[in-house]
């Protein structure tokens, strides 16, 4: 009975999960990408010329249709990877994505290894 | 004269801690248990004089006195005299002397509020404290003196940039040095607790105060500085993932780890060296944060006036602390053997410090990586929001799992006989979830995810609350609170509205359901400053709310700077928060327009987990 | 086994450190001065003049085309302009001077008063094109060789050791 309620309840909210709209949101781009004139600012937290009319611009290609990855490409092309807050991920950036799931993975085996070592150990 | 006594009285804090390492190594020589009594008021003089020589700085902007170039670049003589205080340490000089003064403090109260322990422990952690200290007056003195003289002496001095001047970023530093350079005194504990192998509990016992207020500081000091962003940046946010903001936020999280650690330590004698390694990293990070943040390396928001040579001070002072520490760790270390069991409190509080230590070094890669790159592979890239947003967020949410369950566990052994409960809450959270997102219609997978596991969290420690067996309340209320603020964070990152666009005067503009009209612009003359005021009427025609906000741009002369302040207005279910900025050679302003639900409550909840931290240290105090 | 760690830990801190010292002397600001060797073979430009396009077929004869980002209202651009107009004497060289969010009539006083020194003169009104070039403030000049690749990004004014190297460069042939 109770694994059914548990059941029907999951499945209520993965029906809900499963909306998800499909329209590019133009703000979550203009926070990914960073005002190069700025002090460690997103575009979509300035008001700078620059920032202006890069916002302009990722409407204009929005409405082209372009995806979200082939607007960073287009701007990572023009300006360099400094203008992604999210790093691509390729071989120079492989560390900085790989390196805190490894601590995740490992930290958890140490904690198990060493569980398992001490409770031999009594 | 002001300089001269200033500069007079570090010199003598310098001969001060001479004299007290040189008098606590002859202390250690005897063979009472007896501290000189010397060595007490030699402490307690170092304490008033690093003090007075603070108020003679302070006396110094008080008075404007332009002959000493920190006052000259940082203060005016029209500064409102709240401002002129706060301008003391507002700068990178002047915030080192609270460097020196907390260290100071602390190095004394720790010698005077620990009797119960042994000499020898007290006296090493006395002269470690004291050799930081006199490292941190050589800095002062040698590199970054905000007593040095500038002739002639100008007539007028600089101003501070207005948007330091704000209440909130006035008691933001004092805070987080209170919770940074405070971690200072355990790790010159930590270092005579190896030296004296005074260790396990008693060691456990002498710190654990100092971890709590150290805590307790640093969570109200990084909250104040968001408070501070959220309201006078302008930009609606109040975390940004800047590297400075990272740099507080490291030893935070050493902290957090380091104040379970020590419950295993107290109880269970278990983790002695990682406990002690804790106690090192912290304050190694708070150093490196200092580092990053005064040398310039870093690109930033929050810039401090850079200077390479600063960065050599540091880098040195870093340097030797990082090689004293690890050589002692690999002399004293030795392997631990006491029994542990899978399932035990022992095991939750590790699996807190794993969680602690994913975040730790995820957020310091972040930072450094791009520093890495650039001097390694000569390739500049960024690392900012949408990078920790999607490596961390996800773990967050099954952290908070185990911070719910953890608390529960026994010491030794434990067995879960509330499984029946656990599932009964798991139900209960994920159909507060799935009301909350059917009703206001927003979804994605990750937020749901942080929503049902801080419910989770929220749930239970409620059901803890009123269990008559459970006595822990600051640490009920600590998590209590932490999953609020998750919850909060949570919804108010997914439920906020923002809209950006242009306006000019007399314009109205239509963007789904809200109406803005620009009313009308007024030029207002104040004291220090010139402000263009916007009337701007936002209708929200699907509840037919309608409200005034009145955004502001700033013109402050001395420095010449723009600044743009926000309008905001709280409430308890949402801040409507609007700025207003010109736009170069146009007669458009760009407006942006936010909903943020809940505000507050983030600010309510942290208020609550760092008064959680007080209590447990009271809690603390009387049991001790 | 317990040596092996030792070391490695004390070789990762002497990293962190040794990195940290040659960050040290390295400026934190970003440019693209850099991003050089890229082509530039979408170019379309609107004229200055009439309602035609720039494009790659009007710049493909030119040996090196220098184009600069420039507005009356840019005071930088002032500065450099009359390094613009000796080098518009060059034989290799065409300069295609793009007009940066600019109110006509300025822009032809600004012309008239310090001369023209622009083959061909477009015009980027909201300054959405510059962006497709990387442009991120004015003055900006890129000098691209009979390939539309670019050689060398210029930020900010021209000065005389750019001037120097532009002829360099051209005169290279």
């Amino acid at each position: 009975m109770k694994f059914k309620i548990i059941l029907i309840i999951l499945l209520v909210n993965i029906h809900s999960i499963s909306f998800t709209n499909e329209i590019i949101n133009e703000n979550k781009i203009h926070k990914n990408l960073r005002c190069l004139v700025c002090q460690g600012q997103s575009i979509s937290d300035s008001n700078s010329d620059f920032a202006i009319t890069l916002k302009m611009v990722v409407k204009d290609l929005v409405e082209q249709g372009k995806s979200e990855q082939e607007i960073y490409n287009f701007l990572s092309e023009k300006y360099g990877d400094w203008i992604l807050y999210k790093p691509k991920l390729n071989k120079g950036n492989f560390l900085l994505w790989a390196l805190p799931y490894i601590v995740l993975v490992s930290g958890g085996l140490i904690i198990v290894f060493l569980i398992r070592k001490r409770t031999e150990k009594s | 004269m002001l300089s001269n006594i200033g500069n007079f009285l570090l010199f003598l804090n310098v001969l001060l801690s001479i004299l007290i390492i040189y008098n606590s190594y002859n202390c250690l020589k005897t063979s009472n248990n007896l501290i000189f009594r010397k060595i007490y008021k030699l402490s307690l003089f170092q304490s008033t004089s690093i003090l007075i020589c603070f108020f003679t700085l302070i006396s110094a902007y008080l008075i404007s006195d332009f002959s000493l170039i920190n006052v000259y670049q940082n203060s005016h003589s029209l500064k409102p005299i709240f401002y002129k205080i706060s301008g003391t340490w507002g700068n990178h000089e002047g915030s080192l002397l609270l460097w020196a003064i907390i260290l100071t403090i602390f190095s004394f109260l720790f010698l005077i509020f620990n009797n119960k322990h042994p000499k020898n422990y007290r006296l090493y952690t006395l002269i470690i404290q004291n050799l930081l200290i006199i490292g941190f007056l050589f800095f002062i003195l040698f590199n970054s003196n905000p007593f040095s003289v500038i002739s002639p002496v100008p007539n007028e001095g600089l101003g501070l940039n207005p948007i330091l001047q704000d209440p909130a970023l006035a008691i933001h530093p004092p805070l987080l040095y209170l919770g940074f350079v405070g971690s200072s005194i355990y790790f010159s504990a930590a270092m005579a607790s190896m030296i004296s192998n005074y260790n396990d509990k008693p060691f456990a016992q002498s710190i654990k105060s100092w971890v709590l207020i150290s805590w307790v500081f640093q969570t109200l000091g990084i909250l104040v500085g968001s408070i501070w962003a959220y309201y006078e940046l302008g930009w609606g946010g109040f975390w940004f993932w800047d590297p400075v903001e990272n740099a507080s936020l490291l030893p935070w999280f050493a902290m957090t780890a380091l104040l379970h650690s020590l419950l295993v330590l107290e109880k269970r004698k278990a983790f002695y060296f990682w406990t002690i390694i804790l106690c090192l990293l912290t304050f190694t990070l708070s150093v490196t944060g200092t580092f990053l943040v005064r040398s310039g390396i870093l690109n930033s928001v929050h810039t401090f006036a850079n200077d390479p040579s600063r960065g050599i001070y540091i880098l040195i002072f870093l340097s030797i602390m990082i090689s004293a520490s690890v050589y002692l760790l690999f002399a004293k270390y030795k392997p631990e053997r006491n029994y542990i069991s899978s399932n035990s409190k022992e095991t939750f509080v590790l699996i807190n410090n794993w969680f602690m230590m994913f975040y730790l070094l995820t957020v310091m890669l972040g930072t450094l990586y791009p520093i890495f790159t650039d001097a390694l592979l000569k390739s500049k890239i960024s690392v900012g929001p949408p990078f920790y947003n999607s490596v961390i967020i996800p773990v967050v949410a099954v952290f908070l799992i185990f911070m719910a369950v953890g608390p529960q566990a026994k010491w030794i052994k434990n067995k879960f006989t509330n499984l029946k409960q656990l599932l009964a809450i798991l139900i209960g959270a994920l159909i507060i979830n799935f009301l909350i997102f059917y009703l206001l219609k927003s979804y994605s997978i990750i937020s749901n995810l942080i929503i049902i596991s801080s419910l989770f969290l929220i749930i239970s420690s409620l059901i803890d609350l009123f269990k008559k067996t459970e006595t822990n309340f600051p640490r009920i209320l600590s998590h209590l609170s932490f999953g609020f603020l998750i919850f909060f964070i949570g919804l108010n990152h997914n439920f906020s509205i923002e809209k950006d666009f242009n306006l000019k005067l007399g314009e109205t503009k239509i963007i789904d359901n809200y109406k803005f009209v620009l009313k009308d612009l007024e030029l207002n003359n104040k004291t220090n400053y010139k402000a263009i005021i916007g009337k701007l009427q936002v209708n929200n025609m699907m509840t037919n709310e309608e409200r005034i906000l009145n955004p502001e741009i700033r013109i402050y002369e001395n420095p010449q700077t723009l600044t743009y302040e926000a309008s905001i207005q709280t409430n308890f279910f949402k801040d409507h928060y609007l700025t207003m900025s010109n736009i170069d050679r146009s007669e458009y302003y760009n407006i942006k327009f936010q909903e943020k639900p809940l505000m507050i409550w983030i600010w309510i909840s942290t208020i609550m987990l760092s008064f959680g931290g007080c209590l447990s240290f009271f809690r603390n105090e009387k049991n001790n | 086994m317990k040596k092996i760690i030792k070391i490695t830990i004390s070789v990762f801190f002497i990293f962190i450190l040794v990195v940290f010292y040659l960050s040290l002397n390295r400026s934190s600001n970003y440019d693209t001065e850099n991003l050089v060797g890229i082509k530039l073979s979408k170019i379309k430009l609107e004229s200055f003049e009439s309602n035609k396009y720039f494009t790659n077929e009007n710049l493909k004869k030119n040996n090196y085309t220098l184009i600069n980002f420039w507005a009356s209202w840019c005071a930088p651009c002032r500065i450099e302009h009359p390094l613009l107009m000796q080098l518009s004497k060059e034989a290799n060289l065409k300069i295609l001077g793009v007009n940066f969010k600019d109110k006509k009539n300025n822009a032809l006083n600004f012309l008239n008063n310090l001369g023209n020194p622009y083959h061909y003169l477009a015009k980027d009104d909201q300054g959405k094109q510059s962006i497709g070039f990387g442009i991120y403030g004015i003055p900006e000049s890129i000098l691209i060789n009979k390939d539309f690749v670019v050689i060398k990004k210029f930020i900010g004014p021209l000065n005389l050791e750019d001037f120097d190297e532009i002829k360099k460069i051209t005169n290279s042939l």
